[in-house]
C-alpha cells in the first residue's frame, strides 16, 4: 500500500521548469530517500506534498485519497533551511509548534516532556533557544517535527551539522518511528545513510525522476557479477591461473590489513560458490562478498551519464 | 481559526512579556500626566511671600510698590553699596534699585538677587513702574490718568458652536487644535511603531528560517492575520493602560493639588463703566467673569467641554483601523524582503500617504471644513490622521460613517492584497526582488 503516490506532477517557475511530469509512490511503512543533485527539484517536490505549493500539472495521493489540507495534520516536515523563535524558551516554544499541529496543550506538553527525557534535554526546557548548542537545538527541532505523531514524516537533510554521536541518535529515532508504522522521506546527499536507512529510493535530476526503486533491487540491477576475496595468505600464482582457466578472470588484487583481496569476474555458467570451492582448499577465506556499487557510484553514474567505474 | 488563536496569543504574549513594553507602559502615562501636571505645578511653585527691598533714589516710585499677598517691598534709605552689604546678610530675596531719573529717558532700575529672580516678580515690578511712570508723564502734559484707565479694553472672544437644532456650545479653540494635533500624532505615531514591529515580526520569521516549520502547519494567511491581530491588541493594550493610568494620575493630582491651581495668579480685572443697556450690561458682567479667569482655568474648562467618550472612541476606532490598514501592507513589506536593510525601496510608497496626512494635520488644524480637510479625512489612507485632528473641531456624523466604512473597506482590501504577496514572498529567498517580481507573485495561483 502507497502512502504517498505523485502522478504526472509538474511545477514552472518563471518559465524554470523545477519539476517536469514526475511520478513516484512511496510505500507505507517504509523509509524513502529522496535524492538528487542540488537544484533538481527535491524542496519543490517535497513543497507540493507539504501543500505549501500547488503544482501547475498532476496530482498527489495521500492514502489513496487526493491530497487536502486535512492530511497536513498527518505529515512532519523538518525543512532543510530550519530555525526557532531565537528568544523563546524551548519547551514553551516546542509547546507552540505542537498546538500548532493541532495536538491539545495537555497532550502536548505530555508528549514534550518524554520527547525531551528520551532525548536528554529535559533540562533546557527553560532555557531560551539562543544558549542551546547547535545539536540541541537539532534535536528540539526533532521533537517538534515528529511529536504529533504524523504518518508521514519528511527529513530534509537531518544530519546536516550532527556529530556523529547525534547522527547516530537520530538515526536510531528514525528507525524507531519507522518500527511504529510511520513512513519516512528521506532527502539527503549522504550517501552512507541512504544506504544505511532506506528501502526504496528515488533519484530526480533537472526536474526528472531517474532512477526509482527498491535500494537492494537497484544495486543488483548493477551487478556485474565481481566478487570479492578476502583471505589470510597470499594466492599462488598456479592457482590464479587455473582459476583464469575455469573463466574466473583476476581483475584486481592488493592488500590491506593483512588481508590479502582479490576481486573476480565471475564468467559465463559459473557460480560464485564454485569461485569459493576452488579457492578452500588452498586459503583461509576471511571474506567473501558480491562487489555491488556504493549508492554514492549509483548516484554519480546515473547523474552524469557515465559507466559505473569498476572496480573503485 | 483555532490555529490563528494560538498564534495571536503567542504574538500578544511574547511582545507584552517584554521588558521594553513594560517600560513603554509605565513611562508612558507619566510623560503625558507629566505634560500636563507640570505646568500647573510650576504656576503654584514661588508662592510663598517674597521680600523685596526697594532703593528708590529718584523718590518717584516707592510709594506705588505697595505689598501685596505675594510679596512684601520694603523701603530701603541706604547708599547702594551699603544697601548691597545690607542686602546680602537679610533673608530678603531681592533688592530694586532705582536710580535718580529723567521721566523722558527710559526708566532703568537694576534688580539684584542672590538668584535668578522669578519671571512673575519681574514682570510685578516692571508693570508697577510702567504705570507710575505713565501716570506721571499724563499728568505732565495735563492729563488724568483716571482717563487714560477708562480707555483701555480687554476683547474676550468666546467662539460658540451652533449646532443645526439651535443648541450653542462653547468651544475652545485653541484646546481643539491642541487635542487634534496630539491625537493625529499619536495615531500616526502608533501605526508606525506597531506596524513596523508586524514589519519586523515578518522579517525575524523568515530570515531564521522557522517560517518554513510553520507554514506546513498553518496557512500563510493565518499566520499573517494572526501576527497582526497579537500586535494591534498589544497596541490597544498600551493604549488602554495609558488613558486609565494618565487619568489616575491627573485625577489625582487635581484632589491634591485643587486648592493651589484656584489662588494660581489672575489677570487684574479692568473696571468698565457702567454706563450701557442691561442687555449689554449682562454680557459685561459674564466678560469680566471670564476675564477673571486664570489662563489655566479657562484651558481646563476647554477641557471640560470636549466630548471624550467621542474623541477616545474615535480614536480607538481610527488607530485600529488605520494600523489594520498598514499593517498589513508593512506585513506585505517583510515578506518580501530577507533582512530590514532590504525594506527600504517598498517602504517608501506605503510611509508617504501616512506622512501627507501627518503633513496635513498642520494644515486641517487651520480650516478643519476646507474641502481638502474633509476628503482626506474619508480617504482610507490619509484618513485615521486627518479625521482624528478634525473630530475635536465636530464633524457631520456622515463624514464620521463614511470615513470609517471606507477604512473597514480600506483594510479588508491590503488584507487581501498583502495576504497574495505575502503567501510568495515568505518563502521567496536569495532574489533581489522588484516591483514587478512583487506584481508577479500577486497573480500566482496557489
Amino acid at each position: 500500500m502507497s502512502l504517498i503516490s505523485v502522478k504526472e506532477v509538474s511545477k514552472q517557475y518563471n518559465g524554470h521548469k523545477a519539476l517536469d511530469k514526475v511520478s513516484l509512490t512511496v510505500p507505507e511503512g517504509t523509509v524513502f530517500g529522496l535524492l538528487g543533485p542540488n537544484g533538481a527539484g527535491k524542496t519543490t517536490l517535497i513543497r507540493i506534498i507539504n501543500r505549501i505549493t500547488a503544482p501547475d500539472e498532476g496530482i498527489v495521493f495521500f492514502d489513496g485519497q487526493p491530497l487536502s489540507a486535512t492530511h497536513i495534520s498527518q505529515i512532519g516536515y523538518l525543512p532543510e533551511e530550519r530555525g526557532l523563535y531565537k528568544k523563546m524558551k524551548a519547551g514553551e516554544q516546542a509547546l507552540y509548534l505542537a498546538r500548532l499541529k493541532g495536538l491539545s496543550h495537555d497532550e502536548a506538553l505530555r508528549r514534550l516532556k518524554s520527547w525531551f527525557t528520551r532525548l536528554q534535554i529535559q533540562d533546557w526546557w527553560n532555557r531560551k533557544v539562543e544558549e542551546l548548542s547547535k545539536g540541541m537545538q537539532q534535536k528540539l527541532q526533532f521533537v517538534v517535527t515528529v511529536v504529533h505523531k504524523p504518518r508521514l514524516l519528511i527529513l530534509d537533510e537531518p544530519f546536516s551539522g550532527f556529530d556523529p554521536i547525534n547522527t547516530d541518535l537520530i538515526k536510531k529515532e528514525i528507525l524507531r518511528v519507522k518500527a511504529e508504522g510511520t513512513t519516512v522521506v528521506l532527502s539527503t546527499h549522504d550517501m552512507g545513510s541512504v544506504e544505511e536507512l532506506c528501502d526504496n529510493i528515488a533519484l530526480i535530476n533537472r526536474a526528472r525522476v531517474i532512477l526509482q526503486g527498491n535500494v537492494h533491487e537497484i544495486k543488483a540491477g548493477y551487478s556485474k557479477n565481481l566478487f570479492d576475496v578476502h583471505t589470510r595468505n597470499e594466492l599462488s600464482i598456479q592457482l590464479l591461473s587455473s582459476l583464469d582457466a575455469q573463466s574466473f578472470e583476476l581483475l584486481s588484487s592488493s592488500t590491506r590489513n593483512g588481508h590479502h583481496i582479490y576481486t573476480f569476474e565471475i564468467g559465463y555458467g559459473q557460480s560464485p560458490n564454485h569461485l569459493l570451492q576452488a579457492i578452500l582448499p588452498y586459503a583461509e577465506i576471511l571474506e567473501f562478498y558480491e562487489k555491488l556499487p556504493s549508492m554514492h557510484d549509483i548516484f554519480v553514474s546515473a547523474v552524469k551519464q557515465q559507466p559505473i567505474n569498476y572496480p573503485a | 481559526m483555532k490555529k490563528t488563536w494560538i498564534i495571536i496569543q503567542r504574538e500578544y504574549l511574547t511582545r507584552v512579556r517584554k521588558k521594553s513594553f513594560i517600560i513603554m507602559t509605565i513611562l508612558g502615562p507619566l510623560l503625558m500626566a507629566g505634560l500636563w501636571i507640570i505646568p500647573i505645578y510650576i504656576s503654584t511653585l514661588g508662592q510663598g511671600k517674597k521680600v523685596v527691598q526697594v532703593l528708590d533714589e529718584s523718590g518717584l516710585f516707592i510709594d506705588k510698590f505697595v505689598s501685596t499677598e505675594n510679596i512684601r517691598f520694603v523701603p530701603v534709605l541706604l547708599k547702594l553699596e551699603e544697601a548691597k552689604q545690607a542686602f546680602l546678610v537679610s533673608n530678603d530675596d531681592a533688592l530694586l534699585y532705582i536710580p535718580r531719573t529723567e521721566l523722558s529717558l527710559p526708566v532703568t532700575a537694576l534688580l539684584f538677587a542672590r538668584s535668578q529672580p522669578g519671571i512673575d516678580l519681574k514682570a510685578v515690578i516692571r508693570d508697577i513702574m510702567r504705570r507710575q511712570a505713565e501716570a506721571l508723564k499724563l499728568r505732565a502734559k495735563g492729563m488724568d490718568p483716571e482717563v487714560m484707565n477708562s480707555v483701555k479694553t480687554r476683547i474676550i472672544l468666546n467662539s460658540i458652536k451652533l449646532a443645526d437644532d439651535g443648541t450653542e456650545e462653547k468651544t475652545s479653540v485653541e484646546v481643539s487644535m491642541a487635542l487634534g494635533l496630539v491625537g493625529g500624532f499619536f495615531i500616526y505615531f502608533l501605526i508606525f511603531l506597531f506596524g513596523s514591529q508586524v514589519m519586523r515580526g515578518v522579517i525575524e520569521e523568515k530570515a531564521n528560517r522557522i517560517i518554513e516549520v510553520i507554514i506546513t502547519s498553518v496557512k500563510p494567511f493565518q499566520l499573517m492575520a494572526g501576527k497582526i491581530i497579537g500586535v494591534g491588541l498589544v497596541g490597544l493594550t498600551q493604549f488602554l493602560i495609558w488613558v486609565v493610568f494618565t487619568g489616575v494620575l491627573i485625577l489625582g493630582f487635581q484632589a491634591t493639588q485643587s486648592d493651589s491651581i484656584k489662588n494660581a495668579p489672575k489677570h487684574t480685572p479692568i473696571t468698565t463703566q457702567k454706563v450701557m443697556p442691561p442687555q449689554q450690561m449682562q454680557l459685561v458682567a459674564e466678560a469680566e467673569v471670564e476675564a477673571d479667569k486664570t489662563l489655566l482655568e479657562e484651558a481646563m474648562e476647554g477641557i471640560r467641554q470636549v466630548n471624550f467618550p467621542l474623541v477616545l472612541s474615535a480614536f480607538g476606532f481610527f488607530f485600529l483601523g488605520g494600523y489594520l490598514l498598514y499593517a498589513a501592507l508593512f506585513a506585505a513589506i517583510g515578506s518580501a524582503v530577507e533582512s530590514e536593510a532590504d525594506t527600504q525601496q517598498f517602504m517608501l510608497p506605503v510611509t508617504v500617504p501616512l506622512i501627507l496626512s501627518f503633513i496635513l494635520a498642520t494644515y486641517v488644524i487651520n480650516n478643519p471644513n476646507s474641502s481638502l480637510a474633509i476628503w482626506f479625512s474619508i480617504i482610507p489612507l490619509t484618513s485615521p490622521v486627518v479625521m482624528m485632528v478634525r473630530i475635536p473641531f465636530g464633524v457631520p456624523w456622515w463624514h464620521l460613517a463614511l470615513s470609517m466604512f471606507l477604512l473597514v473597506v480600506g483594510f479588508v482590501f491590503t488584507t487581501w492584497l498583502a495576504a497574495r504577496i505575502y503567501r510568495t514572498g515568505i518563502l521567496m529567498y536569495g532574489k533581489k526582488v522588484t516591483w514587478a517580481e512583487l506584481i508577479r507573485w500577486f497573480k500566482y495561483k496557489v
